[in-house]
């Protein structure tokens, strides 16, 4: 998988809130595989002095995504994804503008503007969106090379609302990385998504309020591998009927 | 003589554990007194090691098991137990809750109107943890250091710890290799209209919450958990979530005054679990995350143990 010209093995992205401790975090990340870990700037640094929780996460050697929770404006984004920029060198930033408090859904007007003003600076944005394939297209319009569509509200574990039209989306955009973010519950979503033919998942809460964090870290690598091979071995067709699957013709003579 | 630095929860425990042990003990502590440089000054003084156990190692209910009998020595403890609500659409956190913990039993609305009168109406289903207790912090670390003081310990308020001591317990101060500070904000309140007489726990998916009872009709609301070793005082949008989260507890709570907000940073290791550890010559406890009240009175007597039985042996080890 390609995002923004940086090869990855792994289809698992991790976020690094509300695990019993950071060393449940570091044992996740290690026993999942994952290669990016997404963090939140606004929560976990005011003032730059969480060091000790960066020091632990540095050490894994795991590529930090920052991201924007909580900012509830575009203005309020583009400056949290100025500070992350210069406490984590890196141009990537996930992109949050929240819309509403209670079902965070995205603020799509503001995620485009944010989108546009961040790609303008030299950012590598990764928008957290709705599965809306207009909102798609100006994001990509705005400078975006990946989009990462909900599969259902952050943290609610309800899975993919909506499978039919994350397959629009992924037939809409072949060619763009399309990661699904928020939502997943169960390794059985994350392979859901997988065998829908995206590029790969995020998901934290899924897996750090898990009675086993690390078990379910485990778990969700292995969901997306088989969700993976599956979509790319081409699986057959749903059908109405029953296709015997011994054959039926030159039946033994008795 | 044992020397002691830090006369916070752990460093008073200690040395009252280490002169019951027979030994000669001074505590060093840079402040007038124990007080707002301390984490144990703006704990809950919750003793719920079964609560805990929901995302703590079990390691920690072991140890805070026998916590609640040490401190009832010592200072007034509470034993109410600890009754676990949420709000009606966040019912699936109470199964969570009750999956994830023992020692608990389930509640109807009834029930819970019972012990709890003024909850009459408001929560049809909680979760109570008869066995657990709570006392109010301020009070068991004056009343510690008066027990200690009355065996013998002496301890110098206002005077840092020289170089070298024995023990150190003096919390992020001691700067340890792989201590970081968990943030915690928190309030205390005046509602002196309302009657709840044992800790309550909201469960909330963001904002779980608990009210400490601190007797006339005052309470303790806490506390958040961030990973920041920023001492400025408490947000408003940390004070927005814990005092709308109580108002979800008690719509009565909206009249309460509050009479003190508070920010402590808790000493923590990357497992959040305590250490008993040497370095050189001395002996650090640290680490003891929000479990301070609950984990002193157990590692206390580890060290005391350990240091005894090392005048005996003379042969230090690693403990």
């Amino acid at each position: 998988m390609d995002l923004y010209g940086t090869e990855l093995s792994s289809r698992l992205l991790l976020g690094s809130a509300q695990y019993p401790s950071p060393a449940h975090l570091v044992d996740a990340i290690s026993a999942s595989g994952c290669q990016i870990v997404t963090v939140s700037l606004r929560r976990e640094t005011a003032s730059g002095t969480g060091a000790g929780f960066w020091d632990l996460l540095r050490e894994t050697g795991v590529r930090i995504l920052p991201n924007t929770a909580g900012c509830h404006t575009a203005a309020e984004a583009v400056t949290t994804a100025r500070m992350a920029r210069e406490i984590f060198a890196t141009d990537w930033i996930k992109l949050e503008v929240i819309g509403h408090s209670d079902t965070l859904q995205p603020d799509v007007f503001g995620l485009v503007e944010a989108a546009r003003t961040l790609s303008d600076e030299g950012f590598q944005v990764f928008p957290y969106t709705t599965d809306d394939l207009i909102v798609g297209e100006r994001l990509l319009d705005a400078g975006c090379d990946v989009l990462m569509p909900w599969g259902a509200p952050i943290g609610s574990a309800q899975g993919l609302r909506n499978p039919d039209a994350l397959r629009s989306m992924r037939a809409h955009f072949p060619g763009v990385p399309l990661i699904v973010d928020a939502g997943i519950g169960r390794p059985s979503d994350a392979a859901m998504a997988m065998e829908l033919g995206f590029d790969a998942v995020l998901l934290n809460t899924a897996v750090a309020r898990a009675g086993d964090p690390v078990g379910m870290a485990r778990a969700m690598a292995l969901a997306v591998q088989a969700g993976r091979a599956g979509f790319e071995a081409d699986p057959i067709e749903r059908r109405d009927m029953a296709v015997p699957s011994t054959p039926v013709l030159g039946l033994a003579e008795l | 003589m044992i020397t002691v630095a830090g006369a916070g929860v752990a460093g008073l425990a200690c040395a009252y554990e280490l002169a019951r042990a027979g030994a000669q003990v001074t505590v060093f502590e840079a402040s007038a007194a124990t007080g707002d440089a301390a984490a144990s000054w703006w704990a809950g003084g919750m003793l719920a090691p079964w609560c805990e156990g929901e995302t703590a190692d079990p390691e920690v209910v072991r140890l805070g098991t026998g916590a609640i009998d040490w401190w009832a020595g010592i200072t007034p403890v509470t034993r109410r137990g600890t009754l676990v609500l949420t709000p009606p659409r966040d019912r699936s956190e109470l199964d969570r809750f009750a999956r994830r913990t023992q020692r608990h039993q389930w509640l109807n609305g009834a029930e819970i109107a019972q012990l709890e009168p003024a909850l009459q109406g408001r929560f049809q289903r909680g979760l109570f943890f008869r066995d657990e207790a709570h006392l109010n912090p301020r009070r068991a670390l004056a009343d510690l250091a008066a027990a200690a003081r009355a065996s013998g310990v002496e301890i110098r308020y206002g005077t840092p710890a020289p170089d070298r001591v024995d023990v150190d317990c003096r919390g992020m101060a001691a700067e340890l290799t792989g201590l970081r500070a968990v943030r915690g904000e928190m309030a205390v309140i005046d509602a002196p209209g309302v009657e709840i007489t044992r800790t309550l726990r909201l469960l909330h998916p963001r904002i779980p919450l608990y009210l400490v009872p601190r007797g006339n009709g005052r309470f303790m609301i806490g506390a958040t958990m961030v990973e920041s070793a920023a001492r400025h005082p408490v947000t408003l949008r940390s004070m927005l979530e814990l005092l709308g989260a109580a108002f979800a507890l008690h719509p009565a709570l909206a009249e309460a005054s509050v009479i003190e907000t508070g920010v402590g940073l808790r000493p923590a290791f990357a497992d959040n679990l305590p250490r008993l550890t040497r370095v050189g010559a001395t002996y650090h406890l640290n680490g003891l995350y929000r479990h301070g009240f609950l984990l002193a009175p157990a590692l206390a007597g580890q060290l005391a143990r350990t240091m005894s039985k090392e005048t005996v042996d003379e042969d230090p080890g690693q403990c």
